[in-house]
């Protein structure tokens, strides 16, 4: 067991003492690596900071923040509860509290120009540590936003704003020395999420808890695992069953190439092409792959490696969509 | 031997434009007669193919025996003989009404007589039909019969003062149909003595019985194991079940002049039997066939192709299938550069053409894309050689062509007097060329020469539009002319798509062009580069679009719980590629190849 992850809704209602009863709980059923990286997600409110201390004395080592935005008008319009000047209070708290810790904001905000959003990610970088995440605001199908902005309540940027928004953001998170490791993820050098890399190297995880999803390797191969979310029915399954699982399912090999592709493709390393093989039984369309080589989007290291390139990033969900068909 | 009228018979076809109540007046004879039993009532009984119910067209010729015992006492067979209504199908249509004495004109007592009725009426009086004239749909409030009465003797010039006013609808006025029938159509002559003389009205493909032939007696007697000839084919059969529909098939002894039934004879394809083809004895044959007979001539063609190559096999199959009910269609293996393996296929017309694309989908569940549809271009080379032009990829360079011809049409378009300005603009853009401009009452009606070429193009799709749905329109095949044609290509990022080229008025190239260029950067998907999108004539840009890049296109949040949604997204992505074609670097959707056909000048 490398890393725990209490993230999802909003794990720092937590009493410290739940947290230390579950880390106790896992220790019991997996080793525990001695260097073992265990994250809590937080809302930077006075109220939750409050209770940084009996976290890190149960066993929390890091802290992620969902700071958002670095102004009161904005927060509210996303329906934060805190304001900004609570939120670097709670960074402040968090940097003295924990050896490690993250926070991030919301960017492509309505109204939003380049610039402004350049100030403010500098002004977050004065009280950062050594990793933030950066999410432009983006409409995906299936989620929420995606029915606000049907309902004609949400105006997403024009293509070439959000574009300049992107490049800005890299552009200045590389400045600031924290490039991004992953689509969205920036850090200093050794401070990546090791837990989040776990996802997108595609490796084993376990989800424990109402609405957590897993991928474990059984007997029979790769298993998709999802427990029910609403916890009451939850807590009762688990009483009654023993688990909560409502999906157990084994999956195929091309599923299984298309996750690993779609997660693998989101961090600057890239991936091994030789694991798709494996995972697929068949290789990558050599011609897809020469041809986005062509035009700059993907790179092969000379250790074999397969990235997507800086030009390739902002369109990778279509670099993606190229490569699985 | 002479020819005598069979006094008991009446044959008869019914003229309608579509939606004027054909199909329903004749499932209210139907069933008036007691051909089918209320319970076995289905809605428009004749029209038994599915795309034949929705669009409420009849494609296939069909007959009906009914059995009528009028006021006069007697009992009287009554051949009712459904023929398609469609100019696609007008050799159809004219040898159906070939096989009658006489025709009902339905004219909706509201809406008048539309194109389609004109043509249709010329044709029947053409075949020296009697007409009676019928007003259909009178217990509508909008019915305006003795206004529409007057249309009638304006338009056709037929005499509408005895028209029989009814509501199929409700069975309003059936019996005075029944009686005009007998009272005002003429029976059918022939002599019974005479050799075998049988006019082969249409055919179609049974899965139990085989072929089953629709014949009509003109002299002689039909019977069991007779030994038959067709004299266009010089085929021969011996007749094994005869038969007439009531509207069930139903087997008789003989069938005498006069008569109207079917026959089976062991024969094998539809493409076998040939409408028009007359049929007589094999040892005693007549003397001279029926006129009027040709063979089925297709007149506009266009390319079919699987979506996913690997169903080509299954298309073979299906478009085998197809054929074996209707001879009228031709096939060939095509091969194109950007479609790979299809077949180029020729049909009567944009009906057919639709049907049969429809029916490939609907019965077969193929996938399909169907290139621009093309006309049959005459090519006179300069070493004196004569070529007919089915596929513009075919087109012979240029430096050898002296001359292209391109057939042309005589259009008929009926229409209130508001659209006609539209109409008209619409013809001169089309390069028509107007014949004839009279009217009647407040509607138009105007004739234009038109190239076909430029009617294959969504031209009654912009008919209906810039009339609101209001102009009728029909048409009949003309004659070839010389005209400045070209080879108009379509490059999507710098190569050739073979099958969007097409041929063109030299004149229309560039509007064309810039339409189809047009269009096409609506239909494509953006990728990850810029695609510029051309239409040329030989080497020369004639038009221009590009696809822009795309420029964000990246989930911003992914972690471990995202991986099943994500993936299903991603599946669905996968399958919406599938449905494209590859060309280069650049996939474009099927729509793309039929849409961008469709031109909203």
């Amino acid at each position: 067991m490398q890393s725990v992850f209490f993230g999802g809704g909003t794990p720092s209602l937590m009493a410290p003492q739940t947290v230390g009863g579950i880390l106790e709980a896992i220790a019991k059923g997996w080793r525990v690596a001695p260097d073992a990286e265990v994250t809590l997600e937080a809302n930077p409110t006075s109220v939750e900071a409050g209770r940084f201390r009996g976290y890190r004395d149960a066993g929390v080592n890091r802290v992620s923040l969902g700071v958002q935005a670095m102004n009161d008008v904005d927060l509210r319009a996303l329906g934060r509860l805190h304001t900004a000047a609570e939120a670097m209070a709670a960074v402040e708290i968090a940097a003295k509290t924990f050896s490690r810790f993250s926070f991030d904001l919301i960017y492509a905000r309505p109204g939003q120009t380049p610039l402004r959003w350049k100030e403010e990610l500098e002004a977050a970088l004065a009280h950062a540590g050594g990793h933030m995440s950066l999410y432009q605001l983006t409409i995906e199908p299936e989620t929420m936003f995606e029915r606000l902005h049907k309902a004609g309540k949400l105006h997403p940027p024009e293509p070439e704003t959000a574009r300049a928004l992107w490049d800005v953001t890299q552009a200045t998170m590389e400045r600031a020395g924290m490039p991004a490791y992953e689509v969205s993820n920036h850090a200093r050098p050794g401070e990546e999420s090791r837990h989040n890399l776990v996802y997108w190297r595609y490796g084993e995880y376990v989800g424990v808890g109402p609405g957590a999803h897993g991928r474990v390797i059984a007997a029979s191969g790769r298993r998709a695992q999802a427990t029910e979310r609403n916890p009451e029915a939850w807590l009762k399954a688990v009483e009654g069953e023993g688990h909560g699982l409502t999906v157990d399912e084994g999956l195929s090999t091309e599923e299984q190439a298309d996750e690993f592709l779609l997660m693998g493709l989101r961090l600057a390393e890239g991936i091994e092409p030789a694991r798709f093989e494996q995972l697929a039984r068949r290789p990558l369309d050599r011609g897809r792959v020469a041809m986005l080589i062509e035009e700059g989007l993907v790179d092969l290291t000379d250790a074999g490696r397969l990235r997507v390139t800086p030009e390739g990033f902002p369109v990778l969900d279509a670099v993606v969509a190229d490569l699985a068909a | 031997m002479t020819s005598r009228p069979f006094d008991a018979i009446r044959n008869f076809s019914i003229v309608a434009h579509i939606d004027h109540g054909k199909s329903t007046l004749a499932d209210r004879l139907i069933q008036r007669t007691g051909g089918l039993a209320e319970r076995e009532m289905v809605e428009q009984v004749l029209d038994s193919m599915e795309i034949e119910r929705e669009r409420g067209i009849t494609i296939k010729a069909q007959t009906v025996r009914l059995d009528y015992t009028a006021r006069d006492g007697k009992t009287y067979i009554l051949n009712l003989m459904d023929t398609p209504g469609h100019v696609d199908f007008a050799y159809e249509v004219s040898r159906s009404l070939a096989a009658c004495e006489g025709s009902l004109l339905v004219v909706d007592a509201s809406q008048g007589v539309e194109a389609q009725t004109l043509a249709n009426v010329y044709q029947a009086l053409d075949a020296g039909h009697e007409i009676v004239p019928v007003l259909n749909k009178i217990d509508l409030p909008a019915a305006e019969p003795d206004r529409i009465k007057q249309q009638i003797e304006d338009v056709i010039g037929l005499d509408a003062s005895d028209a029989v006013p009814i509501s199929a609808k409700t069975g309003l006025g059936i019996d005075e149909v029944l009686e005009a029938i007998v009272t005002r159509l003429p029976p059918p002559k022939g002599d019974r003595e005479a050799p075998l003389k049988a006019l082969l009205v249409d055919s179609w493909y049974d899965a139990y019985l085989g072929v089953v032939v629709l014949v009509r007696v003109i002299d002689g007697v039909l019977k069991r194991h007779s030994k038959i000839r067709m004299m266009g084919t010089d085929a021969k059969y011996e007749v094994e079940k005869i038969g007439v529909f009531r509207p069930k098939m139903q087997d008789v002894e003989e069938l005498g002049p006069g008569e109207v039934g079917f026959i089976t004879a062991q024969i094998k394809q539809v493409a076998d039997t040939r409408v028009g083809d007359t049929i007589t004895d094999e040892k005693k044959p007549t003397a001279a066939a029926l006129p009027g007979f040709k063979p089925a001539q297709p007149v506009v063609f266009c390319g079919l192709f699987p979506v996913d190559a690997a169903d080509f096999e299954d298309l073979r199959a299906a478009i085998g299938k197809l054929r074996l009910n209707d001879a009228s269609f031709s096939f060939e293996m095509e091969t194109s550069a950007a479609l790979g393996f299809g077949f180029r296929c020729g049909f009567l017309g944009l009906l057919h053409l639709e049907i049969i694309q429809e029916r490939l989908a609907r019965e077969f569940d193929l996938d399909l894309i169907a290139t621009a549809p093309s006309v049959v271009y005459q090519i006179e080379l300069n070493d004196g050689e004569t070529l007919e032009l089915h596929n513009p990829a075919d087109m012979p360079e240029v430096m050898k062509i002296k001359e292209i011809r391109e057939p042309w049409i005589r259009a008929t378009i009926l229409t209130p007097d508001d659209y006609l300005g539209s109409i008209l603009k619409l013809c001169q853009d089309r390069r028509g060329v107007q014949i004839d401009l009279t009217y009647v009452g407040n509607r138009a009606m105007v004739k234009y020469d038109l190239p076909l070429n430029e009617v294959v193009f969504d031209f009654y799709d912009r008919l209906k539009s810039v009339s609101k749905g209001y102009a009728s329109f029909d048409y009949q095949l003309t004659d070839y002319r010389a005209g400045d044609l070209v080879k108009m290509s379509i490059l999507v990022n710098a190569e050739p798509v073979d099958a969007l080229s097409m041929l063109v008025h030299a004149d229309r190239a560039e509007t064309r062009g810039r339409a189809m260029v047009e269009k096409l950067r609506e239909l494509i998907p953006q990728h990850m580069f810029q695609i510029p999108i051309q239409a040329a004539l030989g080497g020369k840009i004639i038009a221009r679009e590009t696809i822009r890049a795309l420029r964000k296109d990246v989930t911003a949040k992914c972690y471990g719980g995202d991986a099943t949604r994500k993936r299903k997204l991603l599946e669905k992505q996968k399958a919406g590629k599938k449905r494209m074609r590859q060309f280069g670097k650049v996939d474009i959707p099927q729509e793309a190849f039929i849409a961008a056909l469709k031109m909203d000048s």
